[in-house]
């Protein structure tokens, strides 16, 4: 590798040939401001438009200055990240940014996790001197995210995740000069567009430009409600990362903190989304494996590979994008709701509540589960199997609205029999988690054996794209891996294609699963943070005395009392689905 | 065949055409044939003559007379007078702005005087839409030369020594350009002609597309022979439908001919061109946002490195040059590099073409040598300002340039003389202004259009300049303060130095230079709420001089609010608050008995 | 139309389109060139001035002499129709009187070939037609 001298602020420093004056400047522990570059090494993702020009620096022997996110550093380069010129520059960039933004920050929903915010303290602007218009914009309420454009800083960085890496295309930069702006085609809202709802873009917005519907007050209400029944159900990768919002360290497992704070905020049964994912491993396992099953047989219209259907953002993708091929995911539904079904059933007939009376809310990292516990066909006579669905932030400002110290909070356990789960329902949270957990017990289920090793580590990792092969017994099952739309739409277009060798494949919508989802608290870029978050979740699932669905004793007892078997009448009624090849919405014109 | 004694070249150019040019080449053609003269007179479609203000225009060879301002009614007395009898038709004859006098030949008119015509050779002299006319004038001589004749790195070699470099806007040496892009490994390479003109009232790329097509094919193919590209692209705007069309044609006949596409002139080198539309955006005609946009991307400029010779289209190396850049290529190499280098200053060689326009006799496109001084252009060739009256600035270089005074007039223009006074090149707009321009205002408007056209990627392009003209706005309208001058030069110098692409890096020039250069118009809107060219609404009164009224009412009868009162034979008054200031009972009175305070 | 197929080709091709445009770039550059304008008023016209034209036209070009061969009104000396006026490079513009082909010929092969004067000259009190 090619070594690169130069000086940066005085200082020498050596780099390798491509590094960029930012990260050189790194390696000193120069941290050059910037709003919209935006770097997830390890999931290949980087955005350098340069476009916000807050990290210009002065370059020796250059006319103007330079975008140091962009700029490579040469042989013998000398650069001033601090001079007079630079700051001055700097400063007037961000007080003209300032100048065509709201001053709404104290009730804004980024307040304090603002990058513009956190810049304008970090370099102390006390007054705006370029006034003038301000753009605006009429703001887009859709399901599950919102779009307030008066507060778009154009970063882009949404647009890169949308299209880039979700391959979604459903946001990108319009309009000229003054009033660009980023905006679905035509400024279509997102509910007449494509969105899948993945909640990439909130999760990347340095702003309050986007960010998720707001679900709290109708929770607050629900509680505070003496009639209702309010039961909560919590998303395996919300405890590896809730922790984060109260200044523990990323990676930090909280779950016993989360279901004593649950408790305090005042729900009736405190529940776990792990149990509705061992009952989804039971649903979807018995699936693949009589599938795989008739398959074997000889049966040559079996649809394989069968895909997952636990991410919604991943349902969405497919029901626009490849509407010819609703066959091909599990029917299972996803485990939240599986778990509001269950819940306003089995659940409501052992406590004797009437299902309008109980209200279901779910935690979840994600924001495409607000859409998807809003579907129709997740009703019964009007009334949704899960009535809320918040985001792991969300539930933080509920606890911290609470006056609840959460780290002084003692572990407590989730109630039973919904909160009872295996390190299989764990696992659910990261990628690869799903498929894995499907083995350990579609393997049992089919040799009729006992699996010793339970870790397949060769379903584990961060690639966007794995594939793996497992032995159940001498027959060699092949299993595709894929996070990220993006990658999910080339192993569809390889099915399509006649090409695809898989037998099984999951596909979650985010970056590293759900630990990486949208509703989840605000990485900022920084790809540690999801790598910290992947290991808690399987340090939760070693941590299990139980590790595979089946072996849940309430998933027993439930399909002893309630459901019969997999995939019986019962469960096909209450636990699976079917999907809808989605059109744009028509907007008319009138 | 018949030996015509007399061309008859009819401009069909767009601005012609508006004025109905086509039909008088029809009603020509018709005359001719009436008189008997089919053998004699051949009547020609060509490219603009550039002196578009007179059009439509009709120049008569061999004697070079120059008719202007010919309407197709004009045919009859062409043929009858001038083609039959010899006798030139005076009316129709160009009047020199200053003596009042008819021009007999534009050999005598000092708008051609000073012009040295390379990238317009044709223009003006062939059909544009008739392959043989340009195969007539050397066309495609210099293609097969260098495909049989010469290497990639001899072709190249001749023209860096040209000395030619950008016609866009930026100057960068053609040569080097090419040298660069033959360095580049690709599996595919490509060349692009910009042809993204998005000046506005600049139109000398328009010109020699629809004057001269098959001259920027040529090059295009020398150009792909010499960085081994075999695909041609030509962005161009869709809202040049002439230049679209002859392009297409010229592009037909040279396929016809085998001039384009596989085994060239035997030379076994594969080139052929396609068209890519533009949908008008200004910025688009900057490199990498013009790639973006032909790769149906949003056109918008991204970071170079990489160049475009690096990564282009489709992530390929590709050369992009300017329609007037390609329009010099095959003259350099059938005359020589040496030739063309004994053209223009040290570091500008050749020829640079202008669209010349504003408070000026002779409005039109010029082509002169690098090294005329502003002088030359606008007093010589020019004619000198309109109505006689006084020379206040020059703005060079398009909506981005700077305005120039009285005392740059004698600098020799090339690249580095215009950029060290405050202003540039640009692709070659030249805008007089006189006594009557506001400078304030003309900052502002110039300002105006880069708002609008800034792609609005980066912040201080897209917020900054709103700023610079809401700042000037505020100044015009007489609410200025002395600390909004201090935020124009800081607010300009940031966006220049901070800018991602040309277009940010240049749109405060208007600014600056107006500040450097007027500075005493800003003070007085600011300190005294006074324009001095009585532009600023504003900052300006109506008001009758009761000694001249006389009490004709002609003012108060053409005031379309209403707002002058007075009985006949009386005194009249304006009422200010009622006042739109349109100006209209200043022209109508004829005893100078209102006047503008 | 049929395909170039090299530059010979080509270079033929150009040599026997060059004429179609030949007359307008040589009036572009006058300079350095013999001029000849014919009057041709309808007293030139009656006097026989197109025979005359048609005949230097031809002519010039058969022997190789680059010269721009234009018409222009009544010279006013309409007795001594057809007259031409010949400016050769760099000299004052000659009027020559009754000129017919032969008397062309003449002028072509001694007053623009070598110079020579002959008979026939209108003696120059007239001013310059343009």
């Amino acid at each position: 590798m090619e070594l690169i001298k130069l000086t940066i602020d005085n200082r020498a420093v050596e780099v390798e040939k491509g590094t960029t004056v930012f990260h050189a400047a790194k390696k000193l522990g120069i941290e050059i401001p910037t709003l919209c570059y935006m770097n997830l090494a390890d999931l290949n993702i980087e955005h350098k438009p340069g476009g916000c020009r807050v990290c210009v620096v002065e370059v020796e022997g250059r006319r103007n200055l330079a975008p140091s996110c962009a700029t490579e550093c040469n042989e013998g380069m000398v650069v001033k990240t601090n001079s007079m010129r630079v700051l001055n520059s700097r400063r007037t960039v961000l007080e003209l940014i300032l100048s065509d933004h709201p001053f709404d920050c104290l009730i804004c929903a980024k307040s304090g996790y603002c990058d513009l915010q956190n810049m304008a303290i970090k370099m102390g602007v006390r007054s705006i001197p370029y006034q003038g218009e301000k753009s605006t914009y009429k703001p887009d309420f859709s399901p599950a995210i919102i779009r307030e454009m008066d507060k778009c800083i154009m970063c882009r960085r949404c647009e890169t995740m949308c299209n880039d890496f979700q391959t979604v295309g459903v946001l990108s930069g319009i309009n000229r000069g003054f009033e660009a702006v980023v905006a679905p085609a035509f400024e279509r809202d997102l509910d007449h567009s494509e969105c899948t709802y993945c909640g990439q873009c909130v999760a990347v917005c340095p702003t309050g430009a986007l960010t998720e519907v707001d679900h709290t007050p109708q929770v607050i209400r629900a509680l505070a409600d003496p009639t209702k029944t309010v039961v909560v159900q919590t998303a395996p990768a919300v405890r590896a990362a809730l922790g984060e919002e109260f200044g523990l360290e990323p990676g930090t497992l909280v779950t016993g903190k989360l279901a004593a704070a649950l408790r305090r905020l005042g729900f009736d049964y405190v529940f776990d989304t792990d149990f509705a994912a061992d009952l989804t491993i039971m649903e979807e396992g018995s699936e693949l494996l009589d599938r795989l099953g008739r398959f074997l047989g000889g049966d040559k219209s079996v649809k394989l590979p069968m895909l997952t259907s636990c991410c919604p953002g991943w349902v969405n993708f497919f029901e626009y994008n490849f509407p010819d091929m609703l066959d091909v995911p599990s029917t299972a539904r996803s485990p939240q709701q599986m778990f509001g079904s269950i819940a306003k059933s089995y659940f409501a007939d052992k406590i004797a509540v009437d299902r309008k009376e109980m209200v279901v809310v779910s935690i979840m990292p994600c924001v495409a589960k607000k859409f998807e516990a809003s579907r129709e066909e997740f009703k019964v006579d009007g009334n949704p199997d899960v009535d809320f669905s918040i985001s792991t932030r969300e539930l933080a400002a509920l606890i911290k609205g609470a006056n609840i110290d959460f780290n002084t909070l003692p572990d407590e356990d989730f109630d039973k029999p919904l909160g009872e789960s295996t390190g299989a329902g764990v696992i659910f949270g990261v990628t690869g988690g799903v498929i894995e957990a499907a083995v350990r017990t579609a393997y049992e289920l089919h040799t009729k054996k006992t699996l010793e090793k339970v870790d397949f580590k060769q379903l584990r990792g961060l690639e966007g794209i794995r594939s793996a092969s497992v032995d159940f017994d001498g027959v060699e099952i092949k299993i595709g891996i894929a996070h990220g739309l993006g990658n999910a739409r080339k192993l569809l277009e390889d099915i399509k294609a006649g090409k695809s060798e898989f037998h099984a494949i999951e596909i979650m919508a985010c970056p590293s699963g759900c630990i990486g989802g949208g509703g989840q608290p605000l990485h900022h870029g920084d790809s540690s943070i999801l790598k910290a978050r992947s290991k808690a979740i399987y340090t939760e699932d070693e941590l299990k005395v139980l590790r595979k669905s089946h072996e849940n004793p309430y998933i027993i007892k439930l399909y002893d009392e309630f459901l019969g078997k997999p995939m019986s009448e019962k469960a096909h009624h209450l636990l699976h689905t079917h999907y809808f090849a989605r059109k744009l919405k028509h907007i008319d014109i009138d | 065949m018949a030996k015509f004694k007399t061309h008859m070249l009819v401009c069909g150019g767009t601005g012609c055409r508006a004025s109905a040019s086509d039909v008088l080449y029809e009603n020509l053609k018709k005359e001719v044939k009436e008189k008997g003269l089919e053998n004699d007179v051949q009547v020609v479609t060509t490219g603009c003559f550039g002196f578009c203000e007179q059009g439509p225009i009709v120049k008569m060879i061999p004697d070079n007379t120059f008719y202007v301002g010919v309407q197709p009614k004009d045919a009859a007395d062409i043929v009858a007078e001038h083609a039959l009898k010899g006798r030139k038709v005076d009316r129709l004859l160009y009047k020199d702005p200053v003596k009042k006098e008819h021009v007999p030949d534009s050999k005598h008119m000092g708008f051609y005087k000073k012009q040295i015509r390379i990238a317009l050779r044709n223009c003006g002299l062939i059909d544009p839409e008739n392959v043989n006319e340009y195969l007539a004038a050397d066309g495609y001589e210099a293609l097969g030369k260098v495909l049989l004749e010469m290497t990639p790195e001899e072709a190249i070699q001749i023209v860096i020594d040209s000395g030619l470099r950008g016609r866009g806007g930026g100057g960068f040496p053609t040569g080097v350009k090419w040298k660069i892009a033959q360095g580049v490994k690709g599996a595919q390479k490509y060349v692009v002609c910009n042809a993204d003109e998005g000046d506005p009232g600049a139109f000398m790329d328009r010109s020699i597309l629809e004057g001269d097509p098959h001259t920027v094919l040529e090059a295009m193919a020398i150009n792909g022979y010499c960085i081994g590209a075999t695909k041609g692209l030509i962005y161009i705007r869709a809202e040049y439908p002439l230049a679209i069309h002859r392009l297409k044609v010229a592009i037909a006949q040279a396929r016809e001919y085998g001039l384009l596409g596989e085994d060239i002139l035997g030379s076994g080198y594969n080139f052929d061109i396609e068209l890519r539309y533009g949908a008008g955006a200004f910025v688009c005609g900057e490199e990498t946002a013009l790639i973006h946009s032909m790769e149906g991307h949003r056109g918008e400029p991204t970071f170079k490195p990489p160049f475009p010779a690096e990564s282009g289209y489709l992530g390929m190396p590709t050369n992009v040059n300017n329609v007037e850049t390609y329009a010099n290529i095959p003259v350099i190499f059938n005359k020589g590099a040496k030739w063309f280098a004994s053209i223009g200053t040290e570091k500008s060689k050749g020829t640079k073409v202008f669209a010349l326009a504003g408070k000026i006799n002779n409005v039109g496109l010029i082509e002169v040598p690098m090294g005329i001084t502003l002088r030359e252009v606008i007093f010589e060739i020019g004619g000198g300002i309109k109505g006689g009256k006084k020379f206040k600035a020059v703005q060079t270089g398009g909506p981005s340039g700077g305005c120039l005074t009285e005392k740059h007039l004698d600098t020799p223009i090339d690249y580095d003389n215009l950029i060290a006074s405050g202003s540039m090149m640009g692709s070659g707009g030249m805008i007089v202004m006189d006594e009557d321009d506001c400078m304030v205002s003309v900052a502002k408007f110039y300002l105006d259009f880069t708002v609008e056209e800034s792609c609005g990627k980066c912040s201080p392009c897209r917020i900054g300049n709103k700023r610079l003209y809401e700042i000037l706005e505020k100044i015009t309208k007489g609410h200025g303060a002395m600390d909004d001058l201090d935020k124009l030069r800081n607010l300009s110098n940031v966006i220049k130095d901070t800018s991602l692409c040309g277009l940010g890096q240049t749109s405060p020039n208007p600014v600056l230079s107006t500040l450097d250069n007027f500075y005493d118009e800003y003070l007085a809107h600011i300190t005294e709420g006074k324009c001095f060219a009585s532009q600023c609404k504003d900052l300006i009164k109506y008001e009758i001089i009761p000694e001249n009224c006389v009490g004709c009412t002609a003012c108060a009868r053409n005031c379309p609010v209403n707002c002058i009162s007075g009985e006949r034979k009386q005194i009249h008054l304006i009422d200010q608050s009622l006042c739109i200031k349109c100006g209209a009972c200043m022209e109508k009175c004829k005893f100078n008995a209102v006047t503008i305070i | 139309m049929t395909k170039i197929k090299s530059l010979a080709d080509l270079r033929n091709m150009k040599a026997d389109l060059q004429s179609k445009i030949a007359l307008r770039e040589k009036s572009d550059n006058p300079e350095g060139r013999v001029q000849i304008k014919v009057a041709m008023a309808t007293c030139g016209i009656a006097s026989g001035a197109k025979e005359v034209m048609e005949f230097l036209v031809e002519e010039l070009d058969k022997r190789n002499i680059d010269a721009i061969v234009s018409q222009t009104g009544c010279m006013g000396y309409c007795y001594a129709e057809p007259t031409i006026e010949v400016t050769l490079p760099n000299q004052e513009p000659v009027v020559f009187g009754y000129v017919d082909s032969k008397k062309a010929d003449d002028i072509i092969e001694k007053y623009i070939k070598t110079g020579e004067l002959l008979e026939g000259i209108i003696p120059v009190n007239y001013e310059k037609i343009d």
